[in-house]
């Protein structure tokens, strides 16, 4: 048992733990945007995690770098497409759950 | 490849498995369209989890390039589709 080892396990504990979180919250919060929040950070961060994982695991020679790249791809992906679905559910019409309005309302059109 | 290191990939694998098709449940019974569009984003980033776990609990290390290719792909379909349930059109 290396210490390289132990890092990838520790990590990938990690990142099964916050796809967990993030698919709960996919399942039982009550609204879109709730639900949209729990997923676009938390199954991120488990990839993440899973992404530095495989970085431990085969080195910066042979496949860490795509390893990398691949953090800094959801890292901005990620909100980028969570803010696209709740744009296009603001225009659906979409509310939201509960007495929460959406700021400014009244400049908005 | 350590006897521990080996089972926590394995568990990582089925619990990966086993919450993707949970999202399923949310794909299917979904109140509304985003939220089948947000279920589908969040199957295609355990997809992601699923290939990296694969590339380390078999030493495949290609499929770390096979999770970055299906990272670009699910990103590119949640746009699309976010997009087209508004509009009714991609390209204009």
């Amino acid at each position: 048992m290396t210490p390289t080892e132990l890092l990838t396990a520790g990590l990938v504990v990690v990142g099964s733990f916050f796809l967990l979180v993030g698919t709960v919250g996919l399942l039982r919060l009550p609204d879109v945007y709730n639900r949209m929040h729990a997923t676009s950070k938390a199954t991120t961060l488990g990839a993440a995690s899973m992404f530095l994982a495989g970085y431990v695991r085969f080195g910066p020679g042979n496949m860490g770098l795509p390893s990398l790249v691949g953090i800094v791809f959801l890292f901005l992906t990620a909100p980028t497409g969570a803010h696209m679905i709740s744009r296009s559910a603001h225009k659906m019409g979409i509310d939201f759950y509960g007495s929460a309005t959406w700021p400014a309302e009244d400049d908005e059109e | 490849m350590s006897n521990v290191l080996d089972l926590v990939t394995m568990g990582g694998l089925v619990l990966a498995s086993f919450l993707t098709l949970l999202c399923g449940y949310r794909v299917i019974r979904g109140p509304t369209v985003p939220d089948r569009v947000v279920a589908l984003d969040t199957i295609a980033t355990n997809v992601v989890a699923i290939a990296i776990l694969f590339a380390i609990s078999t030493g495949e290390s290609l499929y770390i390039t096979v999770a970055l290719v299906l990272a670009i792909i699910g990103f590119i379909s949640t746009v699309t589709v976010a997009k087209y349930v508004v509009e009714g059109d991609i390209i204009q």
